[in-house]
């Protein structure tokens, strides 16, 4: 057991907090006795609990599971469920909420971009640990978050180089439709950048936005129709987000267009989100993903079952952000063990180099620059909602969350 | 020497099919290699012409081709497997994965084995397939399957297809045929098909050009057809989502923000009614017809709840009712999320729904949207003649423009409030049943309509179903015809400014009642 006076640890971080903040700076602290607390912080109302919840639900199995293998460091875990109800704002107080009312040694948490951007400042504050499952834009690197989820080169960039080979389709105009915020935004501009220097002319893009929960796709799948009339092989890159998908699948199927001709390629669609589709229109159109549940291999076997007995309902479906969660778990529990403590800068330190053999079947590593290296696999919705893995990497790709097609990151790339 | 000649062609008749078998075989067995592999056997089977192939090429692109751990490849049908090539009866093996390169493969394939298959249907199919994977190979085929060719839209396709294929021939004569006839299509397809064209012909750039333009010419008026159409499809939508609430809001002058939920309950009562009928095959496809009447009632009887539970204590206080019904409709909400889950449901839509339907001038519409736009108009003749001709009706015409006099008149006026609001409710689930076709069935289905309803309502003019339904298509065309050039986002915002300076300027909206009534 390592004991340390509070607040040494306190002055180390040359935090210039105040005597004000100081109450507020103990919950931050490890405790090194009595059961460890594992915060959740997802959606369980709002526009965002169809995705959320079985994330909450991951977390709580894998909590389950590690009680029954006897805690970490002889202590039982103990989960603290908040709901964050998909209000940005309201993710920040209930983060604020887990670190120092409820004090917890960890926190895993969050789907959008714009959730955890506001919690972003409070896990600094008061120096708090978030795992962060779900893939997104990159353009960030905080010590106290550590991204369990692909960055712009593990998803969006192979998926559309998988586009433009030979078995994708050799797409040479390139639609981007996404919903209007921060990770479409930010990915559609990495990938413009990466599809000038393949020689695609920004005449051959063509960029759509539309509003959360939009349902009226017409327009703008005729548009794509239009796009793709003008004498070069299309495809459709989706980044649109939510439950927006179903009615935007519905209409391609029902205006014919079918994956041979015009395929498309979603970011954000897995086996959760279909299973609110009628597939069998949308056999071949393809998702980007680190993890399919159809992956063969002992560990996804091991992950499906402990799904299937903990949740007790056939028609579940596991996914890549709970297969996210479930790798973040199994590292957190590793480097506690490692490191003897649930402080969180011992925990952080121990974390760096922490190896896991992920479900996705490949041995998934945690890297200084919070992120883990992660193989990309490229689904093709089957009838049966499932995905058949078409094309994946033979080794699991280091991150690059700071993209090199963003002009703005060659200095920090110079800096260090 | 006739002999011999006679003997030797038997000879060769008698030995081609054994060689072919041969061949169809060998090469059959490569359907179950990798996916570059499958395609050049796909490719190579469709050049073969054998008959054989047909089944199992079917079967590959159905994923009802299975494979051994050996290769040996098995075909299902119907629940039992057979040896695909033996055809004796076998345990089932694992299924042949494809992706997009070989489906497309596989519709050129199928195409040239099927263009003279009996069923109509087929070779239609056939013609598209050997359209889009145009080959020079393919015109021979083409030419005689038209020579035979009676059904004059196969005929028309394939003609289109005989036209694709030419403009990729070697003979030069025979590509600018080809660009003739497509020049006369108008279709999106072939204006790409003469772009490629135009890439590899430079010499014939000037017959493409003169078709690109003549099918741009086409596709403009087509474009605008189909753009008004949008617009009337949305204008629907929102006519069917404000409709109720044209009679709650409108008539009753209740601010009812619950009414979004109304709509989400007539979507989840579409999705039992779809669950119950699952079962019973005959009755599965009249699952969305029956739907409609079951939402109205089911919804109506949860207006009738609340109007007599709570509403009709909180009249003449606007502020309250606003409150209350927010709070009912977080409520049904979360009491629907409780016992259907926060997950989407699925909702199938019938065969006579999917897909398009092609009019005259090439403008195709997508089927759903179309029916919605008529069940809209049914909905809104409904609910005017139920205002207009019907006892309840006149009681709540009444009601509304002299709650005294109507009361010593003898009407039971609480009753005719309950009824006035529970046909608001139903029509409100009626919409849910379409827009279950359209939309996402999940708990927040109705949030997303909630504003665009008010703000059609008040844009019609309160009061004034005429109004509403005005309103409704205007806003549609109009958020429409402003999409292509301001993108989604801004088509909307553009909308809602529009309004707010047309109520500046008309505060009682399009259609604002007028004499006692417009008292009130």
């Amino acid at each position: 057991m390592i004991h340390r006076h509070p607040f040494s640890r306190r002055a180390l971080l040359g935090g210039a907090a105040g005597a004000l903040a100081l109450p507020a700076l103990r919950p931050a602290l490890a405790q090194n006795s009595g059961p460890i607390r594992v915060g959740v912080l997802h959606s369980l109302s709002g526009t965002m609990a169809i995705s959320e919840t079985a994330l909450r639900d991951t977390v709580l199995m894998m909590v389950e599971d590690q009680n029954r293998k006897g805690g970490i460091l002889g202590r039982k875990l103990e989960a603290v469920v908040v709901d964050p109800a998909s209000n940005w704002p309201l993710f920040a107080e209930k983060a604020r909420e887990l670190l120092q009312v409820h004090k917890v040694d960890v926190t895993f948490g969050c789907w959008t971009s714009v959730s955890r951007k506001s919690v972003l400042p409070v896990f600094e504050e008061l120096n708090g640990l978030l795992f962060y499952p779900v893939q997104y834009e990159g353009e960030e690197q905080s010590r106290n978050v550590f991204y369990t989820g692909a960055a712009p080169n593990q998803q969006a960039i192979p998926a559309v180089d998988y586009l433009m080979s030979d078995d994708g389709g050799s797409a040479r105009r390139i639609a981007l439709l996404g919903t209007d915020y921060v990770y479409p935004r930010t990915t559609n501009r990495i990938l413009r950048a990466f599809l000038n220097s393949k020689g695609i002319a920004d005449a051959d893009i063509l960029e759509e936005y539309t509003p959360f929960g939009h349902s009226d796709w017409q327009g703008i799948v005729s548009r794509v129709k239009t796009f793709a009339s003008q004498g070069k092989k299309t495809a459709i890159v989706s980044t649109i987000n939510g439950d927006a998908n179903v009615p935007f699948y519905r209409e391609l199927g029902n205006q014919g267009i079918k994956a041979e001709d015009i395929p498309s390629v979603a970011f954000s669609v897995g086996e959760e989100e279909l299973a609110g589709i009628d597939t069998k229109p949308l056999v071949g159109h393809l998702a980007a993903w680190n993890y399919f549940m159809s992956v063969e291999g002992p560990a996804n076997a091991e992950f499906k079952q402990m799904w299937a007995s903990y949740i007790k309902n056939p028609k579940r479906v596991t996914n890549d952000p709970m297969e996210a969660t479930y790798t973040g778990f199994r590292m957190w529990a590793q480097a506690v063990t490692q490191a003897r403590t649930t402080a969180v800068d011992a925990v952080r330190t121990a974390m760096y180099g922490q190896k896991v053999a992920a479900p996705s079947g490949y041995t998934e590593q945690m890297w200084e620059n919070h992120h883990l290296s992660k193989p990309v696999m490229i689904g093709e919705i089957q009838e049966d909602g499932q995905f058949s893995i078409v094309h994946k990497t033979a080794d699991a790709i280091r991150a690059e969350n700071w993209s090199p097609f963003i002009p703005e990151n060659a200095n920090r790339a110079k800096a260090g | 020497m006739r002999v011999l000649c006679l003997v030797m062609a038997l000879f060769l008749l008698l030995a081609a099919p054994l060689r072919a078998q041969d061949r169809f075989e060998t090469l059959a067995a490569g359907l179950s290699g990798g996916f570059g592999a499958q395609v050049e056997t796909v490719e190579r089977l469709g050049a073969l012409g054998d008959a054989r192939a047909l089944p199992l090429l079917q079967a590959l692109g159905e994923g009802r081709l299975q494979k051994r751990a050996d290769g040996t490849l098995l075909l299902e049908q119907d629940g039992t497997v057979v040896e695909a090539v033996a055809g004796t009866p076998a345990a089932p093996g694992e299924t042949v994965r494809i992706n997009n390169r070989v489906r497309a493969a596989l519709r050129g394939a199928l195409g040239r084995l099927q263009l003279v298959a009996p069923q109509e249907g087929a070779r239609l199919q056939a013609a598209d397939g050997l359209f889009r994977s145009r080959s020079a190979d393919n015109i021979p085929l083409l030419e005689q399957a038209l020579a035979r060719e009676a059904a004059p839209l196969v005929r028309a396709r394939m003609e289109l297809a005989l036209a694709a294929s030419r403009l990729v021939a070697a003979d030069e004569a025979a590509r600018r045929q080809g660009i003739e006839i497509l020049s006369g299509s108008g279709s999106a397809e072939a204006r790409s098909l003469l772009l490629e064209a135009r890439a590899a012909n430079p010499a014939l750039a000037a017959p493409i050009d003169a078709a690109i333009a003549a099918i741009d010419a086409r596709l403009q008026i087509r474009q605008a057809a189909e753009t008004v159409f949008q617009g009337l499809s949305l204008g629907s939508i929102l006519l069917l989502a404000a409709l109720g609430l044209a009679i709650t809001f409108g008539v009753m002058g209740i601010i009812n923000m619950a009414h979004g939920e109304m709509v989400m309950l007539g979507a989840y009562t579409t999705v039992m009614v779809q669950e119950g009928f699952r079962g019973v095959p005959w009755l599965a496809p009249w699952s969305l017809p029956v739907s409609v009447p079951a939402a109205f009632l089911v919804t109506a009887a949860v207006g009738v709840a609340l109007e007599r539970g709570l509403i009709r204590h909180l009249y003449g206080r606007p502020l309250e009712t606003l409150l209350m019904t927010f709070g009912v409709g977080m409520i049904l909400q979360q009491a629907v999320r409780l016992l259907f889950g926060a997950q989407n449901r699925e909702v199938v839509s019938p065969a006579w729904m999917q897909g398009t339907l092609a009019l005259p001038g090439d403008i195709t519409v997508t089927q759903n949207r179309l029916w919605i736009i008529l069940f809209a108009l049914v909905v809104l003749g409904l609910a005017v003649a139920a205002i207009r001709f019907t006892r309840f009706g006149l009681e709540m015409r009444a009601v509304v423009q002299n709650r005294r006099i109507a009361a010593t008149m003898g009407i039971r006026t609480g009753r005719v409030d309950a009824m006035t609001f529970a046909f608001g409710s139903g029509i409100a689930g009626m919409a849910g049943v379409a827009l279950s076709q359209v939309d996402n069935v999940s708990p927040n289905l109705g949030t997303g309509y909630i504003i665009d309803s008010f703000m059609v309502v008040v844009f019609g003019g309160v009061g004034s179903l005429a109004g509403t339904m005005i309103g409704a298509f205007t806003l549609g065309i109009v958020n429409k015809l402003l999409e292509p050039w301001a993108g989604a986002v801004l088509a909307k915002i553009a909308v809602l400014v529009g309004i707010m300076l047309f109520i500046q300027r008309r505060p009682k909206g399009l259609f604002a009642l007028k004499g006692r009534a417009a008292e009130q």
